[in-house]
């Protein structure tokens, strides 16, 4: 292992004297294609040891691609990938694990059938005459977690565990393999804040010791806390090679997006929602403690048409949760739900349709788009699947519906014909939004619909949402950056550890920090 | 279209072979492609293959729709079986075994028997979860016991003339079996393709849960297919017994549910289920039967069917394997290129 | 800025060790304990209803009449574990049949002819491993096209049934080793139990085998995890070929003939054993110990109709059947309520 400055404070960038030293790894001129499409072209990265490098950029510049590019996955077109010095190409990530680089996933890449004892050390068990010694090798697992402050039970299932902790158990097993060169793709999207700290915790500690980190992650708050240099990618292409220190957040963000600042700061400064006079309107739809056993506790809300209301709080706050029951994707077990004023039972997606509320889930690909079938499809699926498999929705009709919110959603490419799981992120989303929309909803629940998608799509989306309530449809909107959920509500309904704890009707005066205030107490105060 | 548009359509492959053989049986024995008039009816090596796919492609279609759903039924052959029983042994057991009511009664009864199969299977994938290669492996095993229940481990026979005509008559010329077969082509191709049905099971079979999310009855449509399936099934086991006039539980319908599947590959249905096509599945049963047709016009032994079934196997698996598919994509690259698909 | 790193909320702990109580059963044992209930029950009917049933006799011929059925099943756990399965298994086993009875009726010794009809079923094994893995065929149409292959070949060797009569196959399928009192063993028997034994170091102590379970887990976790699951996944069928064709040979012995239309549906009687005895299909989760409990429990069934007398033979297929049905479910059940 290389040896390096063990003494770097904990929140310090690293002394500028790190790239005086020889990169573990560094890429040049990196170009990769796919079918008619370049994904990368010529790229650079370099990986410094005792550094912790983020890599930055928005959905499609082709981070992945990179990260891939270099562990073997994707077979790269032109460019030169030199580690310790010696120019190497991996044919998968078996052979960049034995070079010393270890890949963390989103998604938690183990066995969870498994002990976790074997998947700390799968591959490297401790074996007597040719036979593993389970005995030892739990030892030694246990080991391993030790030096990660982990203090879990080794022989227990992988399953038995929270994501945070297999996610850190991932990063135990690279280090089992002596990794110089640990690799986090997007480790905390799914993390909530104790478990991002215990994260960074094991980052510092192995920067001390003087492993490369490369961090990829969306939040620009936990990359300026946690990086020493960063690399910046726009449409697989570099923008440029940065010192944290050095870029302020803000040029970050354009350099990230290529846009001028002004559309940012249009969407930052676009007017807050306040709510209007209601006179005697009622709610569209009205929970009276609805609540459904290990899910979400009874929670009561009201939603009246005209009005956007947001959902606030951390993941896992019970947020998704709270909008499957309105949309009855899940089954309330105990409380009411009222649609119109009417007392109603909501025993699937199909009698919520019925009664023209939508929901829009937060997982695009596995709960969104249906992959192979074509835009237009796509579109009509909700209309179709609300009349019926028998009475097809005529071709005409079909067509005249699509051409309609293609166009007013701008989705691209306008082609109704196209595969849908081809399009960008964005334009999912849009496809996604057609598909309710043409059914006429009155009541739209959208759960994260900017995730994952660049500025001007989310733009587009927000003035959507702004639209579609003026028009007096009620929406409920779920998102995680709580600026976009003030930005569009009237009210905002606070969640943690799936119970609705507080409601706040915005105004000027309410900030971000009322929201996390308000979190934070648990609504003992509020 | 070009020549290479040609070569790159879903059943270039499946037609060239279904050609091949048609020429070689031809090359081998000239008699085998003309079709002659003989008391009215049609007769010849090409009426003979319509008149025998019949089964084939009836199984295959429910099955075509059963894959759409990323499903597999392994039932079909015991369904057969339990069809003929059931249809032959109440044809035998009646007092008048050729009147068309008795005929028409039997094969009513086997249908609601094949139904509820469907229903069991369905109910086992749709409602209870279980995998469809193991919720019907239950009654690959069961059913033939069954079927020898019902027939008392006897070869049931019959002799009832409206029966038979189901394998051996003629109408318009042409054989019943084989109208029966393109009837039911026809109307499911209406069912899927002129309602919303082939859309919703292509949404459910590509992504289940998104399907859901939209409101489309997944569990229902799944449900269908397989009713769909073992109805379908129950014909070709009266078509199979008819012909024999008996109902063998150890053989009817034997090992069809993989000559079934194989048919619904070879015409590019894909096992991961989504997007299904019906005349695929038409042209890879039109290759199985003559397949087997040519190898006996050929002089090669009957038995010896499975070697070229799995030849045939192998090789279409290998043209439309992702690896094979891959390499020939990125030569034509080479020579045109064309923007494709962009990974995320 | 995202909320989900704004401050602390919830108080640190969530990876605190996890421990479940001593007295409650793993839940990977769950399936084989409803094996072993079944087993019981079976057992304990059977004993009380007829005479002569539990005796050393009826068990050691359970065991000496599946012999071959165990070694297939033990082929088929490693292919099922992956997540894959095998329906060329009762195909391979004719085809070896076939062709040590052909090898010997022109005149081959025991000596080769043994090694070559168990070399068959490897290369057989091979072929679908490369099919699966390199071609990424689903495995389903891989080993249907191998069943379809060996059963062509079946044909092309022995289209009639042959008999054997090489002396050593002769002396394998009379030798029995045991007590007076019918509580014997045959070869055979021997020979399976060997393989059990055998699959079961290689199962759990060896890194083939714990990439075996973690495939079945998630074979993308396996890949990215650094696992070569390219070869184990090939080596997976060539096991359970090299299986089939040791289960050939046993056959053959059993039967001292080779057919071409033997083992016809015998792969569904190795996949329903390995199911009853609490592999999940799924993968990642199974025991080849249950596979073998999962043959007993087939046996017994057979011997309980022949027992009962009254029962026609096929109600042994009904009875499969039912008891894959409650078994499945019960699977189902448990993977559901583990959620």
């Amino acid at each position: 292992m290389t040896t390096s400055p063990s003494a770097i404070p904990a929140d310090q960038p690293a002394q500028p004297a790190a790239s005086d030293r020889p990169p573990v790894v560094a890429m040049t001129g990196i170009t990769v294609t796919f079918p008619g499409v370049k994904a990368l072209d010529g790229v650079d990265l370099r990986l410094f040891p005792g550094e912790v490098h983020a890599l930055m950029g928005e959905n499609g510049a082709g981070k992945s691609t990179l990260i891939k590019a270099l562990t073997g996955v994707y077979s790269i077109d032109a460019g030169t990938i030199v580690v310790d010095g010696t120019e190497r190409t991996f044919t998968g990530p078996a052979q960049a694990q034995l070079a010393g680089i270890s890949t963390v996933y989103q998604e938690v890449n183990l066995c969870d059938n498994l002990s976790v004892a074997e998947n700390v050390m799968l591959g490297h068990e401790v074996r007597r005459a040719g036979l593993v010694d389970f005995r030892a090798t739990r030892r030694a697992a246990r080991e391993h977690l030790k030096a990660l402050n982990l203090d879990i039970d080794p022989a227990s299932t992988l399953s038995s565990h929270s994501l945070a902790v297999q996610q850190l158990v991932a990063i135990c097993r690279a280090m089992v393999v002596d990794a110089r060169v640990v690799i986090l793709d997007e480790p905390t999207s799914s993390l909530d804040v104790d478990e991002v700290e215990r994260l960074f915790a094991v980052v510092r500690d192995l920067r001390s010791r003087g492993v490369a980190i490369l961090f990829v992650s969306h939040f620009l708050e936990q990359v300026y806390a946690i990086s020493d240099r960063m690399t910046v990618l726009r449409n697989g292409t570099l923008v440029g090679e940065y010192r944290t220190a050095d870029l302020p957040r803000v040029e970050l963000v354009q350099k990230m997006i290529g846009r001028s600042l002004e559309v940012l700061e249009q969407l930052e400064e676009a007017p807050k929602r306040v709510v209007a006079e209601r006179g005697d309107v009622q709610p569209y739809v009205q929970a009276i403690g609805l609540g459904r056993k290990g899910s979400i506790e009874p929670f009561d809300l009201d939603v009246y048409p005209g009005e956007v209301v947001g959902l606030a709080g951390l993941l896992g706050s019970g947020r998704t949760e709270l909008a499957r029951l309105l949309y009855g994707a899940d089954r309330s077990d105990v409380g009411e739900l009222r649609v119109d004023g009417q007392p109603t039972k909501l025993r699937t997606p199909r009698s919520a349709l019925a009664r023209r509320i939508v929901y829009s889930s937060e997982s695009r690909k596995t709960e969104g788009i249906i992959g192979d079938l074509t835009v237009r499809e796509n579109i009509v699926l909700g209309l179709q699947a609300e009349r019926g498999w028998l009475r097809r929705i005529p071709q005409r009709k079909a067509d005249e519906v699509v051409a309609q919110y293609v166009e007013q959603l701008g989705i691209r490419p306008a082609n109704p014909d196209a595969i849908a799981g081809n399009l960008s992120g964005g334009n999912q989303q849009k496809v996604l939004l057609a598909r309710w929309l043409a059914t006429q909803p009155k009541l739209l629940l959208l759960d994260e619909p900017t995730r994952g998608i660049d500025v001007g799509a989310k733009a587009e989306i927000q003035r959507l949402v702004a639209e579609l309530a003026e028009q007096g449809m009620a929406v409920v909107f779920i998102s995680a950056e709580l600026e976009e959920v003030l930005r569009l509500s009237h009210r905002i309904a606070v969640l943690r550890d799936r119970r609705k704890i507080g409601e706040l009707t915005n105004g000027d005066d309410v900030t971000t920090d009322d929201v996390v205030d308000l979190i934070a107490s648990g609504g003992q105060d509020a | 279209m070009n020549l290479g548009a040609i070569a790159r359509h879903r059943l270039f492959w499946p037609l060239v072979a279904l050609v091949v053989l048609l020429v070689a049986s031809a090359l081998k024995s000239p008699a085998f492609l003309e079709v002659t008039v003989r008391d009215g009816h049609l007769f010849g090596g090409p009426v003979d293959i319509l008149r025998r796919s019949s089964v084939l492609l009836l199984v295959a279609l429910g099955m075509t729709l059963v894959i759409a759903t990323r499903g597999i039924d392994l039932s079909v052959g015991a369904v057969m079986a339990i069809a003929g029983a059931v249809a032959l042994s109440q044809i035998a057991a009646s007092p008048d075994p050729g009147a068309l009511s008795t005929v028409l009664l039997a094969m009513l009864t086997a249908l609601a028997v094949a139904l509820g199969i469907g229903v069991f299977n369905g109910f086992l994938v749709a409602v209870v979860g279980i995998q469809p290669i193991v919720a019907t492996l239950i009654f690959m095993t069961a059913g033939r016991g069954i079927a020898m229940l019902i027939t008392g481990g006897q070869i049931t026979t019959v002799t009832s003339a409206p029966y038979k005509t189901i394998a051996s008559g003629y109408w318009l010329g042409l054989p019943v079996a084989a109208l029966i077969a393109a009837l039911i082509f026809g109307a499911t191709a209406l069912l899927t393709r002129r309602t919303a049905l082939g859309v919703l099971i292509e949404s459910v079979g590509i992504n289940p849960s998104a399907s859901r999310l939209a409101g489309v009855r997944a569990r229902t449509i799944i449900w269908t297919v397989y009713v769909i399936c073992a109805a379908f099934a129950c014909i070709a086991g009266f078509i199979k017994s008819s012909d024999i006039m008996a109902a063998d539980s150890n053989n009817a319908g034997l090992f069809i549910e993989l000559d079934a599947i194989l048919a619904v590959v070879i015409g590019g249905t894909s096992l991961a289920g989504g997007k299904f096509s019906l005349t695929g599945t038409l042209v890879g049963s039109l290759v199985i039967t003559t397949l087997t047709l040519s190898i006996t016009i050929l002089g090669i032994p009957v038995n010896a069917v499975s070697l070229f079934k799995a030849l045939v196997v192998i090789a279409v698996c290998l043209l439309q394997s992702p690896v094979v598919q891959h390499r020939m994509r990125s030569r034509r690259r080479r020579a045109a290129p064309v923007p494709v698909e962009v990974p995320a | 800025m995202a909320t989900d790193q704004l401050t602390p909320t919830r108080p640190a702990g969530t990876a605190t060790a996890q421990k479940t109580p001593r007295w409650r059963l793993d839940a990977r044992y769950q399936p084989v304990l409803g094996t072993v209930v079944v087993l019981a029950v079976m057992l304990a009917v059977g004993g009380s209803r007829y005479e002569n049933f539990l005796t050393g006799r009826v068990m050691a011929n359970i065991l000496i009449n599946n012999s071959f059925l165990v070694v297939l099943a033990v082929g088929m756990t490693f292919v099922i574990l992956t997540g894959g399965i095998d329906l060329s298994v009762g195909a391979v086993v004719a085809l070896s049949g076939c062709i040590s009875a052909w090898m010997f009726t022109h005149g081959w010794s025991a000596g080769i002819t043994i090694p070559v009809c168990v070399l068959v079923g490897t290369l057989i094994g091979l072929i679908v491993g490369v099919m699966v893995h390199v071609f990424e065929i689903q495995p389903f149409i891989a080993t249907l096209a191998a069943m379809f292959l060996a059963r062509g070949l079946c044909y092309l060797v022995a289209p009639e049934s042959i008999p054997i009569t090489d002396p050593t196959i002769v002396k394998l399928s009379q030798t029995r080793w045991g007590t007076d009192d019918g509580l014997v063993i045959t070869p055979s028997g021997v020979i399976a139990l060997a393989v059990v034994a055998v699959a079961f170091v290689v199962l759990h102590y060896t890194r083939f085998g714990r990439t075996v379970y973690a495939i079945g887990g998630s074979e993308q976790s396996a890949r990215l995890m650094g696992l070569p699951v390219a070869r184990t996944k090939v080596l997976v069928y060539v096991i359970s070929g090299t299986c089939a064709g040791l289960g050939g040979l046993l056959f053959a012995i059993f039967s001292r003939s080779g057919y071409s239309l033997t083992g016809v549906g015998m792969e569904l009687d190795a996949i329903a054993a390995v199911v009853i005895g609490g592999t999940l299909l799924t993968g990642g989760s199974g025991f080849v110990l249950g596979s073998v409990l999962g043959v007993v429990v087939l046996g017994l069934i057979q011997t309980i109709i022949t027992f009962q007398g009254t029962l026609s033979s096929w109600w042994t297929k009904i009875v499969i059947g039912a008891l894959l049905l409650v078994f499945v479910v019960l699977q189902r059940l448990l993977v559901l309520r583990r959620r």
